[in-house]
């Protein structure tokens, strides 16, 4: 498969308007990790209006926990958590400038419909691959709530590391292209095509 | 009586802890090839070459397969004739998960309390242990390291009796679909069904740590097996849910008799980190 590289963060709107659902990209950059908890506290530091620990324009998120580092190694395995949880986040953060998020799994029509209006765009990792993306971090540093241990926020520095365009902003979805393609069972009150 | 020292168990505890997030199952190992065979998806095909580099690095690195090194489930079969010497035996097995994960670099995944503080424990304890007294004067212990993606994605129901054969495949058909790319296919389904309410999730959870491709003995749950697995490959959701043919591994049930008013079913979905390794002491 021929891969797309893109350099984070994002800072041309062609960029995400270049990719497909279904494309295979290969990121290079800076990116953050924050899951559960850390989403919590991000949008209640937007809501009391305090300043952020990192600028989210142009930003990807990586929803991710990783495991402690072994001794001389920047991280520990690092793959993706299922994005679901994020869902009732994701739609403030693209609002004010995060452009991508990576993980696993599907989301929410509240977040693909914010994809498409804010411009951003979801990726998929192959989720449990984490011995194997950790090769593509080349540094690590929590930068920001530290006290929440492996849900902590890093500032990771990633070299072409792989992930599927899920959703697009004309309003593709990779799993939902991949299933029809292949389910072979008509049940509409299983999945509608 | 056999004495057996609660030390003996916590080193033994720690070590399964280590390996079963560093290497895979040589089950699963083999079921990523046939599976790969099998796929018909070229995304598909690279899911599983992924997974068999990754199976690879973490094997030879001694680092965790994922990220979430899970819950960490503790089966402990306890011969009748063994007496435990030396000190707590629950406190012994969480001092060996405890220590496994910390000194294996396992990340730390359990908090305080579900609701209010939600809290890292710091060192992946408790475990969720369960107890069973079986003959002899051995002890069989068995780490389960059960990832929160795919257990979130776990579904129960009391059906009817009148329910029956099909009421179960429809449940657990509907389960896996909602599930989707969810739980890091491809997966393994357990599948509990009988007894009551708590029983029918233990036999869910215990079915998923027979090896693949090993039928339940009894011939109508085998071919049930098959028939579900064949059933739940057509769902077309595939390797990491890009689409394909391969979306579970293997089928798995496990039953009990239950009351003449009942038929509890219960689907606990493992995704491709089938990590469990066991000992005897």
């Amino acid at each position: 498969m021929s891969a797309i590289k893109i350099t984070a963060p994002i800072t041309d709107d062609s960029v995400i308007e270049n990719l497909k659902a279904g494309d295979l990209v290969l990121i290079s950059g800076v990116i953050y990790t924050a899951r559960d908890a850390a989403h919590k506290r991000i949008v209640e530091a937007l809501d009391r209006g305090e300043t952020l620990p990192f600028d989210l324009k142009g930003q990807i998120i990586y929803y991710a926990g990783p495991a402690p580092a072994k001794p001389g190694r920047p991280i520990g395995s690092v793959g993706p958590t299922t994005s679901y949880r994020m869902d009732p986040y994701a739609p403030r953060l693209l609002e004010v400038g995060l452009k991508g998020m990576i993980g696993k799994g599907t989301r929410s029509k509240e977040v693909i419909d914010a994809i498409v209006k804010y411009k951003g765009v979801y990726f998929g990792a192959v989720g449990g691959a984490a011995a194997y993306l950790a090769r593509c971090v080349k540094e690590a540093e929590v930068i920001a709530y530290e006290d929440l241990g492996p849900e902590a926020v890093r500032r990771l520095v990633v070299v072409d590391f792989p992930a599927f365009v899920v959703n697009d902003i004309y309003g593709n979805d990779l799993y939902r292209i991949g299933k029809c393609k292949y389910m072979e069972i008509e049940d509409p009150e299983l999945y509608r095509c | 009586m056999r004495e057996i020292h609660v030390d003996k168990v916590r080193e033994t505890v720690k070590r399964l802890c280590m390996e079963a997030n560093y290497y895979l199952p040589q089950d699963v190992l083999n079921a990523f090839k046939e599976g790969k065979e099998k796929e018909v998806s070229p995304v598909g095909k690279n899911v599983f070459d992924i997974l068999q580099e990754n199976a690879k690095i973490a094997a030879t690195e001694e680092i965790p397969y994922c990220q979430d090194t899970g819950f960490a489930v503790v089966f402990m079969e306890i011969g009748q004739d063994v007496r435990f010497v030396g000190g707590n035996l629950e406190d012994a097995i969480n001092q060996g998960v405890a220590e496994g994960y910390t000194e294996g670099y396992l990340r730390k995944s359990i908090v305080s309390d579900p609701l209010f503080d939600r809290k890292n424990t710091g060192n992946n304890t408790p475990a969720v242990i369960h107890y069973s007294i079986v003959p002899g004067d051995k002890v069989k212990i068995t780490v389960a390291a059960k990832g929160g993606g795919s257990e979130n994605m776990s579904r129960l129901a009391m059906l009817k009796p009148a329910d029956g054969i099909e009421g179960v495949k429809k449940f657990v058909l509907k389960a896996v679909n909602e599930a989707g790319p969810n739980p890091c296919p491809p997966i393994t389904v357990g599948v509990g069904i009988g007894g009551t309410f708590e029983k029918v999730a233990y036999l869910a959870k215990k079915a998923i740590l027979r090896p693949i491709g090993h039928r339940n003995p009894d011939p109508r749950y085998a071919k049930l097996e098959e028939e579900l697995l064949e059933e739940i490959n057509k769902l077309g959701i595939g390797p990491s849910g890009f689409g394909g043919k391969v979306t579970a591994l293997d089928v798995k049930i496990e039953w009990y008799p239950c009351h003449i008013a009942s038929l509890p079913v219960a689907v606990n979905i493992q995704c491709h980190a089938s990590r469990h390794k066991e000992a005897e002491i």
